[in-house]
């Protein structure tokens, strides 16, 4: 474990990307890593999808840390799932002891209206939520070796974790803006490391050189910028004629009939396209100077063993 | 695969097909989707179309001729228009949007004391869902104009897929809700809302202060005071808009890339129109995978590939079997993911879009997306 340290330092690793890019799974693999050598890492979401519910085939999370996975050397990771709602109720619990008048603000809809008016006020939630998780400690030892925080997609990334901006607008003293300077500083401090997922696609690479431009403009550290399902390079430049196929195709025993041979010269020149594609796209990524982690394409999809590979890889990096 | 395929030129060719609002989830091709159908329909169709995007790639943008969000239909150059159509592009102002809305329906003065007001300003530039409910806004206001054969609306990268639908009820809920009304108080019956004594409002109101500070409470009374003589409009525009939605002159198109959580994006999606009794046109498979030379099983062109390495000859065949090899398990992957909405939805008309090598950036890679899906 003393290298996992090393290699992913902080201890609030918060993974966002574009949408479809896999950022649920990587978040999961990750805290899968981390839990390795018996340690206790919290996997957190903040949206509401219930991704990780489906992610490891069980039933909705409810707001409650929950073990959702036991790791080889006595290490386990829980899931959370925040609900708004929930975290502000805690919150008020905790700061006014409100207990069942808390419950009876729900009934008169004031949850539902102060999250919804005070943009910024919903975020300082769940923000604070993993703050508190983080932070948390029981018996004299942190709670958690490692929290990884499954967060909203690169387009909304700056603005929910630039959360004091958002609440300074609104809210100039008083125990919101306590709490969002408190996220504030634990969210531009070395505890916390914002990983970005991405696929080599035009899109997502976009998204993600724009999310790295915001979060440091934001002075929010980056971590490293995470390639989803990446594919072996093959034939690498080279060009393939038709006759060396037919040759190849004759001397593997394979049909070699002029279909099969045209048919084939296609599919690698697809693949040679998208190959130049994804090497000008590796460029630009690289040319940020963050590091880059790649992780395979895992050909039985994502279940178990393929979270398992994804976090052994994840720690390998 | 499914019964039923979907026919996108008869639904582009139909007069009375009016709206074709593209929907699923994030990162499945919507925006592309939405610009060759339109392109199509102009095109092969001659239908007078505009498609209303929300975020779309920088090149993609810019290959429709759209530098900036300015809330306005630009047409498209480079198209054919020998049928007489013509297409139009829009990208969303969010703000702009909003702003209009505001100005619509309230006098000059109030509109600027609105916009001047901070909640105003975070409103409508980050309230959940302003987005969502601004592109069903602008939607609106095309419809209505009645100049437009055809509008292709691209809707926003939610978190969920349904949350245009929902936005408009949910602002029009926040708007006349309990509590706005109670916060309107002094406004409309000169009486504060913390000089009313009964248990549950002081409580209330003390926890509103003590979470949000005076300072907010201030600003929201103003704010909430402004928009109150809006109400009546924002509520019925909201209800107009789900009208237009439900009614047969819009056809909504799901769209799904074949992986798992965009197929369970689109079902669950498939279940909610069907629910609201919104009109399902069909599904779009995005970027489904072909293999060329489907006679060519996955397992033998691997042992192939392995022969051929081990017997040191012929590298490059070698590669391009384990191309194959990799491109056909890819193709059996996505049918299977494919089936499990198909199954669940078999009277849905599906159709497929075999996968580009290259993202689509022009005119010309949207006229090919718009021949692969009719």
């Amino acid at each position: 474990m003393g290298e996992h340290v090393s290699r992913w330092p902080a201890r609030l690793h918060v993974v966002t990307g574009k949408g479809g890019t896999g950022k649920t799974s990587v978040a999961a693999a990750l805290a899968l890593g981390l839990a390795a050598g018996g340690k206790r890492t919290l996997l957190v979401e903040v949206e509401g999808r219930q991704g990780i519910a489906q992610l490891f085939e069980t039933e909705p999370l409810p707001y409650k840390e929950l073990r959702i996975a036991k790791v080889a050397g006595g290490g386990e990771v829980r899931a959370l799932a925040v609900d708004p709602e929930e975290a502000l109720l805690e919150y008020l619990d905790m700061f006014y002891h409100l207990g069942a008048a808390g419950r009876a603000l729900r009934k008169v809809g004031a949850i539902d209206f102060a999250t919804t008016i005070a943009p910024g006020l919903r975020d300082v939630l769940l923000t604070g939520k993993v703050k508190e998780a983080t932070t948390r400690s029981q018996d004299g030892k942190r709670a958690y070796d490692a929290v990884v925080l499954d967060a909203p997609p690169t387009g909304r990334i700056g603005r929910f974790l630039n959360v004091t901006a958002e609440t300074a607008k609104l809210a100039k003293m008083g125990p919101i803006k306590t709490q969002s300077d408190g996220v504030a500083s634990l969210l531009r401090s070395p505890i916390t490391s914002v990983h970005v997922v991405t696929l080599l696609e035009e899109m997502p690479v976009q998204e993600t050189l724009d999310a790295i431009a915001e979060l440091s403009a934001l002075h929010i550290p980056i971590g490293r910028i995470v390639l989803n399902a990446t594919r072996p390079a093959l034939v690498a430049g080279g060009k393939v004629t038709k006759a060396e196929l037919k040759r190849g195709l004759t001397e593997a025993g394979l049909p070699a009939d002029a279909a099969t041979v045209t048919g084939l010269a296609t599919e690698v020149r697809a693949h040679q396209t998208r190959q130049e594609l994804e090497e000008t796209l590796r460029t630009e990524l690289t040319e940020t100077g963050r590091p880059l982690v790649e992780l395979p394409l895992l050909s039985g999809g994502v279940d178990q063993a393929g979270l398992d590979e994804l976090a052994a890889a994840l720690m390998r990096a | 695969m499914s019964t039923q395929r979907l026919d996108v030129d008869g639904l582009l060719a139909d007069p009375s097909t009016r709206i074709v609002v593209c929907c699923g989830a994030g990162g499945v091709g919507k925006t592309t989707t939405a610009a060759a159908l339109g392109l199509r329909a102009a095109e092969v169709h001659g239908r007078r179309t505009v498609v209303l995007t929300i975020d779309p790639a920088r090149r993609l943008a810019q290959s429709m001729g759209l530098s900036e969000l300015d809330n306005t239909p630009r047409q498209v150059k480079g198209i054919d228009g020998d049928n007489g159509g013509e297409l139009h592009a829009m990208m969303l102002d969010m703000k702009r949007t909003f702003d209009e809305v505001v100005q619509q329906h309230t006098t000059p003065q109030r509109a600027q004391e609105i916009f001047a007001n901070p909640f105003y300003q975070a409103m409508s530039s980050t309230f959940a869902g302003t987005q969502e409910y601004m592109a069903m806004e602008k939607l609106g206001q095309l419809r209505a104009t009645d100049e437009w054969d055809l509008i292709v609306v691209d809707t926003p990268p939610s978190r969920s897929a349904l949350d245009f639908l929902d936005a408009p009820a949910r602002l029009s809920r926040f708007l006349d809700g309990r509590m706005l009304r109670m916060l309107l108080a002094p406004a409309r019956g000169g009486r504060s809302m913390f000089s009313l004594v009964t248990a549950s409002f002081g409580l209330f109101s003390r926890t509103v202060q003590k979470v949000l500070g005076a300072q907010l409470l201030t600003d929201l009374s103003g704010f909430v005071a402004a928009l109150d003589s809006m109400f009546g409009g924002f509520r019925q525009r909201a209800d107009q808009t789900y009208r237009i939605l439900q009614d047969p002159q819009t056809a909504f198109l799901l769209v799904a890339a074949p992986e798992r959580d965009a197929v369970r994006e689109a079902a669950y999606f498939a279940e909610r129109l069907v629910a609201e009794r919104m009109p399902l046109a069909g599904l779009v498979l995005n970027r489904m995978h072909r293999s060329e030379v489907p006679g060519l099983s996955a397992e033998a062109s691997l042992a192939a590939a392995e022969a051929l390495t081990a017997a040191g000859d012929q590298p490059l065949t070698a590669d391009a079997l384990r191309i194959h090899a990799d491109l056909v398990r890819q193709t059996e992957r996505e049918q299977l993911v494919a089936a499990k909405f198909i199954d669940a939805f078999p009277a849905v008309p599906t159709v497929s879009v075999t996968a580009q090598p290259a993202d689509v950036h022009d005119v010309d890679g949207l006229r090919t997306i718009g021949s692969l899906l009719a």
